[in-house]
């Protein structure tokens, strides 16, 4: 019973947080303290990463490019995930703020993406001895950045941002079916083409050395787009109601 | 069932009175894999070796050029509201307008792959995979299309949407598509990519008509 | 670190593309914030600098 009224309250307490107005108040309060805590990590994991923390006794110091390589690809998953249940629940519940998030936090992933990509190429390059090599991963984490491309272009395209919101959102959610697909399909296909230079971390344990680091820059790549995330939905919200005092005071000058 | 049959019949007119839809995506398929020999060079092992691949991707290609105009004229001309609300559900019209344009286009161009294959040195033993991969595989295309053409209706520069949209989502096709022709062309069993191109054809069959269905309700809201 | 040892430069370079677009989208947010809400405060009259 207690546990159910405290559910119930704290949906309450979410749904209230969910109101505009009380979106921009909020997250004004937080965006602040969520900001200073990431960078705080960022610095902590810059530190530890490429000063304290050992060189590789395989990729020597190479193996640093990790802890920025890394934390990025966990974020262009996440991104994308979270992205695709935003649209999904702005379908369903047809929340703006639902979509006005999504929009936001799309860009975000693909720059993640593109981190990735771009880190794992300078990484490629000393270690394969290529900057692009068409293994698995590579080419999941590639058709990822396309797929992101799609929805910012769909999300953008129309004249009526309602039609981009919701189209954006089918297409993140045929996306969600597809990467799964899309994953085992390059798996399989590596396999048959290029069994070698798969990549993988000195072993299939990771000293706590190198654990550190790598934990810290997650912790701080995610609480930095947290904050950025906030900011950049906050711009909609606001844009949003900017453009419909507009298109009211068009009216009235019309009248 | 006769509604379906009946929007069937009617887009299989259109497409065949047009006649240029059909033509011009064959004639697409055939320029298009003629240019590989120009810039590779014309040495048979070289061609034989990036068939499978050549033709698949060219293949995708032809079919999406094709789907920007599978719901527009409705949308255009407002016969699709009436058809949204007919009597046919959503889903299965959209299912009836893909299973036209595949009719229309991706059967045309399997059959046309393995003539194409032999300019490019393909071996007899791969033609019938080649043949089975395509008719497996354009049907999910038409079906990815539908979703992505419902999509881009109204939005501003539609076609350059469109290939955004579908290219990445139709990788799986074109992996297992050219994996099992290349299979055949090396002697291995092509079954097990076959058998998956099948499974995810019965995936997009189950996923494909419901988003598009979604999509094109919010079109015409 | 050791700066020393080989392919530094290309560490250095996957850090300064992090910074670049991690302070480039920091930048870009920061600065769409400023504009609107700027916007929405003249609006309402409230601390407007260009009205």
């Amino acid at each position: 019973m207690a546990a159910a009224s405290a559910i119930k309250a704290i949906h309450q307490t979410m749904l209230r947080a969910a109101q505009p107005a009380r979106f921009v108040e909020l997250s004004g309060m937080l965006i602040p303290w969520v900001a200073a805590l990431g960078a705080a990590m960022f610095v902590a994991g810059l530190v530890d990463g490429l000063a304290l923390s050992p060189p590789d006794y395989q990729q020597g110091e190479t193996v640093r490019i990790m802890y920025m390589h890394v934390p990025a690809a966990w974020m262009g998953l996440f991104v994308y995930a979270l992205v695709a249940g935003l649209g999904g629940l702005g379908l369903v519940g047809g929340h703006p703020l639902a979509f006005a998030a999504a929009r936001a936090a799309a860009p975000l992933g693909a720059m993640f993406t593109a981190v990735c990509l771009i880190t794992g190429s300078l990484w490629g390059k000393p270690m394969w001895g290529a900057w692009w090599v068409w293994d698995a991963r590579l080419t999941s984490m590639l058709l990822l950045l396309f797929l992101y491309f799609g929805h910012i272009a769909l999300s953008r395209a129309f004249d009526d941002p309602r039609r981009g919101d919701k189209a954006a959102a089918v297409l993140g959610l045929v996306g969600c079916v597809n990467l799964p697909i899309v994953k085992f399909s390059v798996d399989w296909w590596n396999t048959l083409h290029q069994p070698a230079s798969v990549m993988k971390l000195g072993g299939p344990a990771i000293d706590p050395s190198m654990l550190w680091p790598l934990l810290l820059m997650a912790a701080a790549f995610k609480l930095i787009f947290f904050a950025l995330w906030l900011v950049r939905t906050r711009t909609e919200v606001v844009g949003a109601r900017l453009r419909a005092a507009a298109s009211r005071s068009r009216m009235e000058g019309e009248r | 069932m006769n509604a379906f049959v009946a929007v069937l019949r009617r887009d299989l007119l259109l497409a065949l009175r047009d006649g240029a839809g059909t033509w011009t995506v064959l004639g697409f398929f055939a320029i298009a894999v003629a240019v590989f020999p120009l810039g590779v060079g014309p040495e048979p092992q070289v061609l034989a070796r990036i068939a499978p691949g050549v033709l698949w991707a060219m293949a995708l290609l032809a079919a999406l050029l094709s789907l920007e105009t599978l719901f527009e004229a409705d949308y255009r001309d407002g016969s699709l509201e009436p058809l949204l609300s007919g009597a046919l559900a959503p889903e299965l019209l959209v299912l009836a307008k893909a299973l036209a344009h595949w009719l229309a286009t991706g059967l045309p161009l399997a059959i046309a792959a393995p003539v194409l294959g032999i300019f490019l040195n393909l071996p007899t033993e791969a033609m019938p995979v080649l043949l089975a991969s395509l008719l497996l595989g354009t049907p999910v295309l038409s079906l990815l299309g539908a979703v992505g053409a419902a999509l881009a209706l109204g939005a501003r520069r539609a076609t350059v949407l469109l290939a955004v949209m579908v290219l990445p989502l139709s990788a799986p096709v074109l992996i297992f598509g050219a994996g099992a022709v290349e299979s055949a062309q090396t002697g291995l069993a092509a079954t097990p990519s076959l058998l998956i191109l099948g499974s995810v054809a019965l995936v997009a069959l189950a996923v494909c008509p419901v988003a598009a269905a979604a999509a094109l309700r919010q079109a015409v809201e | 670190m050791n700066f020393d040892a080989p392919y530094t430069i290309y560490i250095l370079a996957a850090y300064g593309i992090g910074f670049v677009l991690l302070g480039g989208a920091s930048l870009s947010a920061w600065r769409d914030w400023r504009r609107v809400s700027g916007a929405w405060a003249r609006l309402n009259g409230r601390g407007g600098r260009g009205s």
